[in-house]
Parts: structure tokens; C-alpha cells; sequence
């Protein structure tokens, strides 16, 4: 008979007990178990639980008697202290000694607590056994609020703990990321913010310096000199292994401590093994239960006779608990030049994905998930067993909407299919609770039923019962764009982009249904245009007839023609020629509310002649037709205004020069004005620039027009360079993210957070996208032509500007009257 | 003023009398539309490329009787094809002229067939 000693009755201790005894050759083994703590091993992972069932007992994993039953003997409280690889014998606290064969160390990690002056107050605590939250609980309850010290797993799950104990709860963290071992700079920024709707405030790059207090802490002071206050700490800096009695019997530990194994889990000594959090492989300490069990099995394999081998095991991990999907998988932060990441970065619902894939795009490497982990277990499947991925990878994380995917099969299942398994909610109560009226989203069908209020993993499956149920009374469910896509047009801009889709065709083709119609094509032709910056005459038919033919149709099928003047400032010879193009082709002239030149009444076959002939006197396309940027207004500024500040009209021509020709969700306009008696309007612009003494004032999502809105201030005392650099960020912010015709006004009127939110998106770049706004606005800016220099060199292009095919006439109907020396259409039929 | 009542009448496919050559294929803009001329009459001919049909209309929109649908975009309305009038966006069924989202006359609708990469619109007149 082998006599087995196991050192700690933890999770992976009790694992190999389990899998042990149900051995046929169990027989001829006999175990005996010393742990410290005084209940047989229970459920760590779930320990959070406990702060919601005040009782131990469901966390055990098995009482007493199962132990006995089984014929382990369990000696409960009993600490290990010394072991005698001599004479293979171990030792206790209260004086027992027992000899072993082999002898397997489970002992565990116990948290680190840094040595930060202050640390033994009374009100500090550590986040890993029963007795430590019980304590917790107990000091809890005379105090208000508690800090959290790291913003790792188990710190934010330790947070939603303190926060769901009423407490107000802060986080403090001192890495600049949230669970920095799993998440990216993109991954935490979602995650932060949604801890932050969960009213968890986060503390990011802080070093606690100080724990302030008499007997009891009183808050905390940082390396940097700011302070805060707080009556409790939490302190969930990482795990040390409990490798104590291992290192002081000689057998080799890491230089960051953990008792080094081999593939075997056999530790330096042939008898003795190591097992879970105190076991280092490879250099690795995993802090996670699986691998644990997986060095269970194999330490029970090669102890029982045959080989296995331990390999470096998956950390993947999904967040439990705290009330927002994350998870990481296999590699997820690599940075590596064999793979690719994809990512999908939502800021508005807080989603964001990336999965990394093999540079052969063969395979799923590992990925992260924030906001929605719905398809964590899919793709940890494809991950783990190494499937082959999809033609289209990036379907993985945008979800195939067509066809299968979310919402099959819920009709299927019967009214009493348990939905929300925390609560107990089943299929039909959620969906009375949304026909009967009480429930239209799913923040307040979590209130109604309290489904998903849980752990939260139903959450996915809930929100489709939601939107099938309203789809079945009728009701939109989202704003997509038309009967052909079933997306918004956020999610239409990502698509284009992830899948590096061109054309419309191409895009229906991929994603949409039928044949497009009047609202879906101008809205993917304005996308495709403020994405790849292609000429939109190579897609004329899916352009609005003004996009179409390049200029604006006006009464009677005539059109107006806008050459640019960059900020207003034109010469006399331009003048003169405008003059001169007007009288040949008989246009009518005005000047316009956008300080230049409009000529109307031109014939369709008309225009490239006039174009070319404004082309050669140095014109180009005023944009007055599409949905981009119209005209950046001036006034006359420091080089002729005694009150001047800035030269404003120079500002403006370098901003109009610089985003000419842009497409937009709607038309953009803009004023440099050069002082704050503000003759140029900036202030009712999409964005203005002011003057002032030191730099410029930027404004933005101001309207005129329809619904007057005064812009708000962005940012003051700005230089040039950052005026640019702002301008670029919040024009490719609102490209991205703005509904089909929304003006920018429209658009921040709907933002949730408003100006503070798109400050911060923008100018304090919390979402971390700035400088790929600022490097897709560049792009835009280099690949910028002339639509109509095209058309007038391009003779295929010209000969569609005719009214007929089979005739060179033009339209015989178009009729002009004569008004104050000039034409002007005739009224047209009621 | 020319208004569809007095001017433009449907032709069905039965009582084509004349198939009139109006262009070559390539006169015609894939998924979009072009004017031509006949006998006094402006009839817009659509190219639906992706459905592989072509449709033929009055070009005049019962609107505000402008000479224009030959412009608009076309598209489907739960399956079935129309053109939308660039100037607001009234619809009409290509295949048998009724207004989709009003209460306008209809549109007269003509046959069209292509031969040898000709297209031809067919008139009872
Ligand atoms: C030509 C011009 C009037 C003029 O003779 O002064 C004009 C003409 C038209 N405006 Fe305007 N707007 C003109 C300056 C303005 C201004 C003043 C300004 O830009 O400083 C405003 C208010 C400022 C603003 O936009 O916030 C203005 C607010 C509008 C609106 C309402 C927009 C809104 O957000 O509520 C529309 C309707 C729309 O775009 O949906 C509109 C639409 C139009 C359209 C495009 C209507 C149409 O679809 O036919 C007109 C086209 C005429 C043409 O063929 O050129 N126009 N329009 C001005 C051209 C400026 C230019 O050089 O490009
Ligand atoms: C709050 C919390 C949440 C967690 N959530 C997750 C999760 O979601 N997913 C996940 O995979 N993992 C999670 N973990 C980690 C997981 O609990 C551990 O990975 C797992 O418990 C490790 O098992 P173990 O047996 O190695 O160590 P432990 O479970 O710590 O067991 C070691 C035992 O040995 C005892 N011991 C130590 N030294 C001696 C000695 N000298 N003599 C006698 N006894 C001794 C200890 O008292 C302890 O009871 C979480 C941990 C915590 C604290
Ligand atoms: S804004 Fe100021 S600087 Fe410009 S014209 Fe008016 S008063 Fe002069
Ligand atoms: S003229 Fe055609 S819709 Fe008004």
C-alpha cells in the first residue's frame, strides 16, 4: 500500500481526491489530507457568494463525510510546517508528524501584500478564504465607503462585492489598465467604462505611497501626491505561492517563488509533487482552477504508474459576477508578428472584440471580449481544438446577422424553459412582462423580472427573447437602415472596413437583402466615401441625383454650379471669370449664405463645359452638392480688422483646403472667426474656430438652418496644430458614428454623456482612438481630388451628362422667365 | 402643361405594335437609368442589372411634372422593383407604375426587350 500525503485542502487538493478514489487500483493507495483551514475545501471561486448567503455550507465542496467515506483521512486546522525528505515525514503547528511515500504539496497561494507603510491598520484586509470575508462583512458595517487596491479579476470582483454591500466603492489600480494580464488598452477602456456605469469609480496608474489613519485607515496617499479617503482597503495585488515549506525543505523553487515541477508535476524530489496555485511549470504559476485540475489528473497518472505530461495549460478566463461580459482567450494580447488582431470597438454599447488569428488566417489564436462575451464559449472551442476558421473571421465577431445566428431556436423553447437560472425567471415570464407594457428595453426588463441580475451569463439570451418578442408585437427593434440591411449605420461602417468592402453591390451582396433602395444607397454611397475616399462618380446610380451629376438640381431639372473659395477670399481675376462663365451660358448669379458664388440654371450637358472652363481658371468643386463639407467661413481678421487676434482668413482657407471634398453622414460647415465679436458665425457651425488671445477656441455641433443650436466649447487656447489635430478626431468620430442625415448638432443632442463624452473621446482620447482618427483623416486628406477635374478629363465619364441617349438635343420642356435682368425657372406644376 | 392623363399611356406587353431600337446596351448605366425620345415623348429605360431586367416609364413624375425619373434611384420595396423621383422621393412600382408611398396617378410603363445588345422599348402607337 503507497501512502499519499497531501499538504492543504484546497480546490485542486479535493479535485485529486476525487479522481483518486474513483481509481480502480484506489485500493492500493491510502490518503491523508492536513489543511489549515478549519472547514473541508470549498469553492473558491464563487467565494464572492458568500457576501449574498452569509453561509459557508454551499461553497464546501463535500463535507466531512465524503472524505470518510472514501477513506481519506482529514485533518482540518492543521498547519504543515516542516517536512523530512530524509526520513519522508511531515510536521505540524500543534506537533503531529506523519510519514508519507509520496508526498503531494497543494497548498495554495496566499494574496501579496506589498509593504506600503500603514498596511497593518485595522480596516485592511485580503480577498481569498472564508474567515477573510467574513471579517470584511463584520467591519463593513460600521463604515461607508472601500477602496480596492488593484484592478485585476479578482480586485473588480472583490469591488462589485463592497459595492453590492452598499458600500461606495473605488478601485485603484497600478498598472494603467484594467486586468492588465487580460485585457488591452481598448479592452479596459470598455471595461472601465462600464464599471463606471455600475458606479464603480476607477483610479488608473497610481502607486499607493501611504495608508493614512490612526489604529484604523483613513484613506490612502499616491506616489503622484493626491489622496483619497476611504474607511476599508481591499488590497488584491496578485498572488504569492505558498511555497514556504518546500523551499525550506530544499526542493528547488522559482526566484519569484513557487515550487518548480516538471511536465510530470514531480517537484526536484521524486516523491514529492506539486500541485495548483503552488506548483511553477515552465516559469508559470497558474492562478486559475483548471489548470489545477489538469495537474491533478497528471500528477495522479504518473504517480499510479504511466506518463502524462502537463501542457501549458489555457488561461482563459470569463469574468464572472461583476455584472459585465469580459473574458480573454489564448493569446490575447500577443503583439507578435504571426498574427493578425481584428478588432470591433463599439464605445457607444460598450462592446469591444478582438480576436488575433494566425498570419496563414487559418486559426483563432485568442481574443478578447468586453461588453459581449455571448460567443466566448464558441470561440474558446475554436481556439482549444484548433478548427479551421471561417472564409470570413471577422463574421466571429460581428455576427453573421442573416440566417442563423441570435434569436434561432427561443421560439422553439417552451413558455417554462428556465432562462435566468440566478433568478429562476423562465421563458414566458419575461416575455409577459414585455407584451403586458412594463418592459420596452432590457433595463427595464432586468428591473421588471430580475432577469440576467445575476451572474449575468443569461444576459445574451434574454436581450434576444426581449427583441424577438418585440419583432412578434411589431415594434423596431434598432435603428437599421432599411428594409435591405438589417444594421445601423455604425455597424454598416464597420463592416465596409473590416471586410474592406468597396462597393454597394458588394456590400449587399455580403450583408443585405434585395436590391437597395432610395435611403440605403446614398447612405453606403456616403460611407464608402468617407471610408476609401473613391471618386463617387464610379458609383453614380447609387448616389443622390445631386452626387449623381456633381451639382444641385433645382426647379425645371436645371442645376446650380459652386465653385470653392476657401474661406471666402477670392481675387479679381476669379471674379471675372466667374462673370464671365455666368454670361456665356446665361446663368442666374447670387451670392451666397456661405460667402461664394452660386450659378443656377445650367443644363445637365452644360455642366462639364462649364466646369472645364472654371477648371482651367484654377476652380475646383465647391461640394455645394453632397454631404461634406460645404464652406469654412472667415471674417476679414488680424490682417485688416483693428480688432484682429489671429489671422482668420488664413485659418480658414488651410481648414476648408484641408477637409474639402470630405463625405459626411450629413453636410459640415464651418467659420474662423478672429476675435470674439464672432463676424464670422463660428458658433452656429458644425465646428468654429475663434480667436483668442493666446490661440484658438474650437466650438463644435453648432446648426443653423431648421433647428438653431449654439455649439458647444470644445476646447480653449488651443495652438493651430491642435485645433487640426481635434478637428480631425471629431470629424471622423462623428463619420464614423453618426446616423444617415444627422447633422453634428443632431448627433451630440442624442450622445449619451453629451459634450463631456465627446470631449472625452476627443480631446482627453479615452477611447485610445485618436490617433487612428487622426490617421483615417489623413488619409482622406492625401487621397483628395477633384470630382469634377475627373469628369471634365474623362470622356466616358462626361457623355453621361446628356438628357437623352438616342438624341444630342436638350430637354425641350425646361423653361426660364426673366426676373430683375437675370432668368429664373418658371413655377412649377401643383 | 403636359400632365400623364393627356400625354403618356401604358403599353402592355400584348398590344406592342412597334418595338423601337432606343440605344445599345451600354447607353444605359448598370442599375440606373437614361432618357430617350420618341415621338414627342420622354420615356426613362432602366438597366436593373442586378435582377438582369430592364423596365421603361414615363420620365415625367406626376409630382410636380418634372422631366426627371430617368435620374432617380432605383431599388425594391419588399421585393418588388420601383425608381424613386430625384426630386422627393416619391416611389413607383417599374412594373406597373403605381405610386408606393402616395396617392399620385400612375406612371405609364412600357415593355422592354433586348436583342443583340439593342434595347428596345416596345408602343402600341
Ligand atoms: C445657396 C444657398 C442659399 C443662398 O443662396 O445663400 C443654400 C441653398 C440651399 N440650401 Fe442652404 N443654402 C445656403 C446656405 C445655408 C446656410 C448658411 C450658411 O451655410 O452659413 C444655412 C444655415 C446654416 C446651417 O446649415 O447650419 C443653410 C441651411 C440649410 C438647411 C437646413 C440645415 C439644418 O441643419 O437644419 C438645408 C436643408 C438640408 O440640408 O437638409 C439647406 C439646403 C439647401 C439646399 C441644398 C436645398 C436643396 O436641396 O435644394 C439649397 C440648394 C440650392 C442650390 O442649388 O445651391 N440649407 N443653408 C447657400 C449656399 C451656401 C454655400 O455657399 O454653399
Ligand atoms: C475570490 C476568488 C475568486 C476566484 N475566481 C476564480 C475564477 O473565476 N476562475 C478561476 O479559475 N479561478 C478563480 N480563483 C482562483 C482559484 O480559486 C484558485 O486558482 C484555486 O482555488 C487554486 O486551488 P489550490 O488548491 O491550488 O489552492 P487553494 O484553493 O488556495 O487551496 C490551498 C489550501 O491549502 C491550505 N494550505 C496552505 N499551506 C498549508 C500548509 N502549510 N498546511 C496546511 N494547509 C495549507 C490553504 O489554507 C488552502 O486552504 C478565484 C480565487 C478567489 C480568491
Ligand atoms: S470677428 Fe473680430 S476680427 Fe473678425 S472682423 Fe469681426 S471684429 Fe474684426
Ligand atoms: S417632382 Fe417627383 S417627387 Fe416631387
Amino acid at each position: 500500500m503507497t501512502k499519499i500525503v497531501i499538504v492543504g485542502n484546497g480546490m485542486v487538493s479535493f479535485k485529486f481526491c476525487e479522481k483518486f478514489s474513483s481509481r480502480e487500483d484506489y485500493g492500493q493507495y491510502s490518503i491523508t489530507i492536513f489543511g489549515e483551514e478549519h472547514l473541508p475545501a470549498y469553492d473558491r471561486v464563487h467565494l464572492s457568494s458568500f457576501f449574498e448567503n452569509g453561509t459557508a455550507e454551499d461553497l464546501i465542496l463535500a463535507p466531512s463525510k465524503w472524505y470518510q467515506d472514501h477513506g481519506i483521512k482529514l485533518h482540518c486546522g492543521m498547519l504543515v510546517t516542516g517536512i523530512d525528505r530524509y526520513h519522508k515525514r511531515v510536521q505540524t503547528l500543534c506537533g503531529h508528524s506523519e510519514s508519507y511515500d509520496i508526498l503531494v504539496l497543494a497548498t495554495g497561494s496566499h494574496p501579496f501584500v506589498p509593504q506600503i507603510p500603514g498596511v497593518e491598520k485595522q480596516g485592511v484586509f485580503v480577498y481569498r478564504t472564508i474567515e477573510d470575508l467574513e471579517a470584511i462583512l463584520e467591519y463593513s458595517k460600521t463604515i461607508d465607503d472601500a477602496t480596492i487596491l488593484g484592478g485585476g479579476l479578482l480586485g473588480l470582483e472583490a469591488a462589485k462585492a463592497t459595492k453590492d454591500m452598499g458600500l461606495n466603492t473605488q478601485v485603484v489600480e497600478f498598472a494603467s489598465r484594467l486586468m492588465p494580464r487580460q485585457l488591452d488598452i481598448l479592452g479596459s477602456e470598455a471595461l472601465q467604462r462600464k464599471m463606471s456605469e455600475l458606479g464603480l469609480k476607477i483610479h488608473l496608474s497610481k502607486n499607493t505611497s501611504e495608508i493614512l489613519g490612526g489604529d484604523k485607515i483613513n484613506g490612502l496617499r499616491f506616489a503622484d501626491g493626491t489622496a483619497i479617503d476611504t474607511d476599508m482597503l481591499v488590497i488584491s495585488a496578485g498572488i504569492r505561492p505558498r511555497d514556504q515549506i518546500g523551499r525550506e525543505c530544499g526542493l528547488t523553487v522559482g526566484p519569484r517563488g513557487g515550487v518548480v515541477v516538471d511536465d510530470h508535476m514531480r517537484t526536484s524530489d521524486p516523491s514529492i509533487y506539486a500541485i495548483g496555485e503552488v506548483a511553477l511549470h515552465n516559469g508559470m504559476i497558474y492562478g486559475l482552477v483548471a489548470p489545477g485540475y489538469e495537474m491533478a489528473q497528471v500528477a495522479i497518472d504518473n504517480i499510479t504508474g504511466s506518463t502524462t505530461s502537463f501542457n501549458a495549460a489555457d488561461m482563459s478566463t470569463k469574468l464572472k459576477l461583476i455584472g459585465v461580459d469580459v473574458a480573454s482567450f489564448g493569446d490575447a494580447l500577443s503583439s507578435s508578428e504571426d498574427v493578425i488582431p481584428i478588432a470591433f470597438n463599439d464605445p457607444f454599447s460598450g462592446v469591444y472584440k478582438r480576436i488575433n488569428i494566425s498570419k496563414d488566417k487559418k486559426y483563432l489564436m485568442g481574443g478578447i471580449l468586453v461588453g459581449d462575451a455571448e460567443s466566448y464559449n464558441l470561440l474558446l472551442q475554436m481556439y482549444k481544438n484548433r478548427m479551421p476558421l471561417p472564409p470570413h473571421p471577422e463574421d466571429l465577431i460581428l455576427g453573421a446577422r442573416n440566417g442563423a445566428g441570435a434569436g434561432i431556436g427561443l421560439e422553439q423553447m417552451p413558455e417554462q424553459a428556465q432562462i435566468c437560472s440566478c433568478e429562476n425567471i423562465c421563458k414566458s415570464q419575461i416575455c409577459k412582462t414585455i407584451t403586458s407594457g412594463k418592459a420596452e428595453n432590457l433595463g427595464e426588463l432586468k428591473e421588471q423580472t430580475k432577469a440576467g441580475t445575476g451572474c449575468g451569463a443569461c444576459l445574451p439570451m434574454v436581450k434576444d427573447l426581449m427583441e424577438l418578442t418585440l419583432k412578434s408585437m411589431g415594434k423596431e427593434v434598432r435603428n437599421v437602415l432599411c428594409e435591405h440591411f438589417d444594421y445601423t449605420r455604425q455597424e454598416l461602417h464597420d463592416i465596409l472596413k473590416v471586410k474592406e468592402i468597396k462597393t454597394f453591390q458588394g456590400l449587399l451582396e455580403s450583408v443585405g437583402t434585395g436590391d437597395g433602395c432610395e435611403i440605403c444607397k446614398p447612405a453606403v454611397a456616403s460611407l464608402l466615401a468617407s471610408t476609401w475616399n473613391e471618386l463617387v462618380t464610379q458609383q453614380a446610380t447609387i448616389q443622390d441625383t445631386n452626387d449623381r451629376y456633381l451639382a444641385n438640381i433645382q426647379k425645371g431639372g436645371s442645376y446650380s454650379v459652386v465653385p470653392r473659395v476657401p474661406g471666402g477670399e477670392i481675387t479679381p481675376d476669379k471674379l471675372i471669370v466667374i462673370g464671365t462663365i455666368a454670361k456665356k451660358y446665361n446663368l442666374y448669379t447670387k451670392i451666397t449664405g456661405g460667402q461664394r458664388i452660386d450659378m443656377f440654371g445650367a443644363r445637365v450637358d452644360e455642366l462639364p463645359e462649364i466646369w472645364e472652363e472654371l477648371i482651367n481658371a484654377g476652380f475646383e468643386s465647391g461640394h455645394a452638392y453632397g454631404k461634406a463639407l460645404r464652406t469654412v467661413k472667415s471674417c476679414v481678421g488680424s490682417t485688416w480688422c483693428r480688432y484682429g487676434l489671429h489671422d482668420s482668413v488664413s485659418f480658414a482657407i488651410e481648414v476648408e483646403e484641408r477637409y474639402r471634398g470630405l463625405r459626411a453622414p450629413h453636410k459640415l460647415k464651418s467659420a474662423v472667426s478672429g476675435c470674439r465679436r464672432e463676424c464670422a458665425e463660428a458658433q452656429s457651425k458644425d465646428f468654429g474656430i475663434i480667436a483668442t488671445e493666446v490661440g484658438w477656441n474650437l466650438y463644435v455641433c453648432g446648426n443653423g438652418g431648421a433647428n438653431p443650436r449654439h455649439a458647444d466649447l470644445l476646447a480653449s487656447d488651443i495652438d493651430s496644430n491642435t485645433c487640426i489635430k481635434y478637428i480631425d478626431r471629431f470629424l471622423m468620430f462623428y463619420i464614423k458614428t453618426a446616423e444617415p442625415l444627422n447633422r453634428t448638432a443632431t448627433w451630440l443632442n442624442k450622445m449619451e454623456g453629451g459634450i463631456d463624452y465627446l470631449r472625452d473621446v476627443v480631446v482627453n482620447d479615452v477611447l485610445g482612438i485618436g490617433e487612428e482618427l487622426e490617421r483615417e483623416m489623413q488619409f482622406m486628406v492625401d487621397t483628395y481630388k477633384c470630382e469634377w477635374k475627373e469628369v471634365v478629363n474623362n470622356p466616358a465619364l462626361r457623355a453621361r451628362f446628356k438628357h437623352f441617349v438616342n438624341r444630342n438635343e436638350p430637354d425641350p420642356t425646361m423653361a426660364f422667365a426673366a426676373m430683375r435682368g437675370q432668368k429664373v425657372p418658371v413655377n412649377w406644376g401643383s | 402643361m403636359i400632365t400623364r392623363t393627356t400625354t403618356y399611356k401604358t403599353t402592355e406587353a400584348a398590344e406592342v405594335s412597334n418595338w423601337f431600337r432606343a440605344g445599345s446596351v451600354d447607353d444605359f448605366p448598370e442599375n440606373g437609368g437614361s432618357c430617350i425620345w420618341y415621338k414627342g415623348l420622354q420615356i426613362a429605360i432602366f438597366n436593373f442589372s442586378t435582377r438582369d431586367k430592364w423596365y421603361a416609364c414615363q420620365n415625367l413624375c406626376p409630382h410636380k411634372q418634372q422631366m426627371i425619373l430617368s435620374r432617380g434611384i432605383i431599388g425594391s420595396f419588399q421585393g418588388h422593383p420601383k425608381v424613386a423621383c430625384p426630386f422627393h422621393k416619391k416611389t413607383f412600382s417599374l412594373e406597373t407604375g403605381c405610386n408606393l408611398n402616395g396617392n399620385l396617378e400612375d406612371l405609364a410603363v412600357y415593355p422592354v426587350k433586348v436583342e443583340n445588345a439593342y434595347v428596345y422599348v416596345g408602343f402600341s402607337f
